[in-house]
């Protein structure tokens, strides 16, 4: 078991005959992802070679779920078309999507979001601006994974922790963590560091608390924003898992914008030190640095 | 990317927000030929002369005064000379302030009332929200935290746009619901929701917007933040960019698409994606809090970053006199760690290594990486964790002293 994807994910990529695209398809391809179509305007008809794979290349999103029966997409088209691409792959239907692309226009992702909120469910969005989400797999399980999107897969092991971030590489130090301590994961996501998306902490833990397949949860947050405050809300009203937590820009000064779009403490508000108060008063657990991550849910755990 | 209030005031007019007439003057000259011509131009012989730089609080800091023009006085050039070229301080600025390169001249009104009118991205309910306060003309900030009650907001449905009932629920909890004055602020608030949405505003601000004595209602003061993000779809903002008001280290990184901002610590760091670059940030200053150990600089080399790009971000690091010992710190994803050791090992080369450096790879090509740094002959400190990494730091600038 898992969150969201698995073995019956079959996956189309936006943007497939981009450098990212192509690259990361391949990289998907590899690790057990069924990559079934890719769509690249004005280049339907062709076919994108991925090892072993003959992936065919579709003008349009509706074009290659019709064809291919792709029931999740992977975007990786440049920000001036990426929030039209999403749009694409809503109105074809598709229940998850998946955008990999940084550097979106806020105004074009409030028109996203509504859009998406139209969709009354029927449709997850994670990201933009976010690694992606993958269930580990390997061959010691007998597991077959499934990665959408841009991390690291030979850091992962399968196991039962489920990891959500706003970073990328802070997901990946955790889950490098985790592994080096022969803990496996359930499902990793990263919902990405823009001010305005898809999954947001809550409904990913929703989807952890739900899951018989997980056990425990590292939560990674950043400064900017409330939805670390919402998770807290969540986590003391709803989750009887143990949630460990880490927040990052402790130190950062306010007004700065830290490379994330999101991460940025404007008016005073979105602090550090207001996340981690509202999630320790939750009941989760903050780790006093980010080397601790997987050592904090660990001792968690084991007292559970 | 911030801009200057003259800059958001033109904006301001091409969408038919009123605003003051007024001219940007970049010499003592340039402002009396503009507080001339202003007089002409209204009748009046009241002018304001405004210190135009990238930060709030202009006034209490003596960056704003009103100016009575007698004939033949030598009011204004007196005026523009003590503002121009002063050294400002706000609470925005820090305490060295910031040098005023520009005025703006402008007219002056007859104030019956100060509102405030502000437009930010609303991240939490994923709306743009739209403020509006009776007390205008102080700090909001202050209004937010003393008096939220003070603070009224609506906010838009992209799908649907800003609509009139909208402006008018403001409009008559802001006591400017009387005929005179309702349909101007209404048709205000329509146009200040298009320059947000049209021109990529990420925070637009009028504060204070004015009620004059005649009724009318009129932007007094404007500030407008731009969204990074869309400067693809704007290509006329490369005219607003006011290089003077950039930290000249932050603009060298951004030229080459590094993400960089400069702090007041010792440690200069060098780190793939902003999450882990924050974290490393803070586990410096948890391992250095007491030691004088503290960051320098955020610096996100990116997920897709080549080796001239590492160089370049290691050259900025190695060129900074406060930097006492550099970090770099990677967990390779699609960034691999062979590519960050190259670039580090030329840049090093190039400028020379003064300071301890630690290292600490993890991921993607990692024994390449851990390879060409240690045949580099740099003198280089493995560490296997980030705090290993921290630890090393603090004995390393303890030990330099």
């Amino acid at each position: 078991m898992s969150v969201v994807v698995g073995d019956k994910t079959r996956l189309m990529v936006q943007g497939i005959t981009g450098s990212a695209g192509g690259f990361h398809a391949r990289q998907m391809v590899e690790y057990g992802t069924q990559v079934v179509s890719g769509v690249t305007p004005g280049r339907g008809g062709e076919k994108f070679e991925a090892g072993s794979a003959s992936v065919p290349v579709f003008d349009t999103v509706a074009q290659a779920v019709k064809a291919t029966g792709a029931n999740a997409t992977c975007i990786f088209v440049p920000p001036p078309g990426a929030a039209d691409a999403i749009l694409e792959a809503f109105d074809a239907g598709l229940p998850l999507v998946v955008c990999i692309t940084e550097g979106i226009p806020v105004i074009d992702m409030l028109r996203v979001r509504r859009a998406l909120e139209g969709l009354k469910g029927s449709t997850r969005l994670i990201g933009p601006n976010c690694p992606g989400i993958i269930t580990p797999g390997g061959k010691t399980s007998g597991k077959v994974g499934c990665k959408i999107g841009i991390m690291p897969g030979h850091i992962h092991a399968p196991g039962h922790v489920g990891v959500v971030s706003r970073s990328g590489t802070l997901t990946y130090e955790a889950v490098g963590q985790l592994s080096a301590l022969g803990v496996g994961q359930s499902t990793c996501i990263g919902i990405g560091g823009d001010p305005v998306g898809g999954m947001d902490f809550v409904d990913v833990l929703e989807l952890f608390q739900a899951d018989p397949d997980t056990h425990g949860v590292i939560l990674i947050g950043e400064i900017g924003g409330g939805a670390e405050e919402r998770a807290a809300m969540f986590i003391h009203e709803k989750m009887d898992k143990p949630v460990a937590a880490f927040i990052a820009g402790t130190t950062a000064p306010p007004g700065k914008r830290m490379g994330h779009a999101g991460a940025i403490i404007a008016g005073g508000k979105g602090t550090a030190a207001e996340k981690i108060r509202a999630l320790e008063a939750a009941g989760a657990r903050v780790a006093p640095n980010p080397s601790a991550m997987a050592s904090t849910l660990v001792g968690m755990m084991k007292k559970g | 990317m911030k801009i200057h209030e003259y800059q958001a005031k033109q904006m301001f007019a091409r969408y038919g927000v009123p605003i003051p007439r007024g001219y940007p003057a970049m010499t003592v000259a340039e402002a009396e030929s503009s507080a001339t011509k202003l007089s002409q131009e209204t009748g009046g012989s009241v002018v304001v002369i405004k210190a135009q730089i990238h930060a709030g609080g202009r006034g209490k800091g003596g960056g704003v005064k009103v100016v009575r023009m007698k004939p033949g006085g030598s009011e204004v050039r007196d005026v523009a000379q003590a503002i121009l070229g002063m050294q400002l301080v706000t609470h925005q600025t820090g305490p060295e302030g910031q040098k005023v390169r520009r005025l703006y001249v402008e007219q002056g009104l007859d104030i019956a009332r100060e509102l405030y009118l502000g437009a930010v991205v609303d991240r939490d309910k994923r709306r743009i929200a739209l403020m509006a306060s009776t007390e205008g003309g102080v700090e909001i900030e202050k209004v937010a935290a003393e008096t939220p009650e003070k603070i009224l907001t609506v906010h838009v449905d992209p799908a649907v746009g800003f609509a009139a009932f909208q402006a008018r629920d403001l409009a008559f909890a802001l006591g400017v619901g009387a005929r005179e004055t309702l349909g101007k602020f209404v048709k205000l608030m329509s146009a200040l929701y298009e320059v947000v949405t049209r021109e990529d505003c990420s925070l637009c601000e009028i504060n204070p917007l004015v009620v004059t004595k005649g009724n009318d209602v009129v932007a007094l003061d404007a500030k407008i933040n731009l969204d990074d993000a869309a400067e693809f779809r704007h290509p006329e903002w490369r005219e607003l960019e006011d290089k003077d008001e950039e930290d000249a280290v932050e603009l060298e990184a951004k030229a080459v698409g590094l993400n960089y901002v400069s702090l007041d610590g010792n440690v200069g760091c060098l780190v793939n994606g902003a999450g882990l670059a924050m974290a490393t940030m803070d586990i410096i200053k948890h391992f250095g809090a007491g030691h004088g150990v503290a960051p320098a600089n955020f610096l996100d080399v990116g997920g897709g970053a080549n080796q001239e790009q590492v160089t370049k971000a290691f050259k900025i690091i190695l060129k900074s006199p406060k930097v006492k010992a550099i970090f770099v710190n990677i967990f390779g994803g699609i960034m691999k760690c062979d590519v960050v050791a190259s670039g580090v090992v030329a840049a090093a080369k190039d400028l020379g290594l003064r300071v301890p450096l630690v290292v600490r790879l993890e991921g993607t090509n990692v024994e390449l990486g851990r390879k060409i740094l240690e045949e580099s002959g740099l003198a280089i400190q493995a560490a296997s964790t980030m705090a290993d990494g921290a630890e090393k730091l603090v004995r390393a600038i303890g030990g330099a002293k």
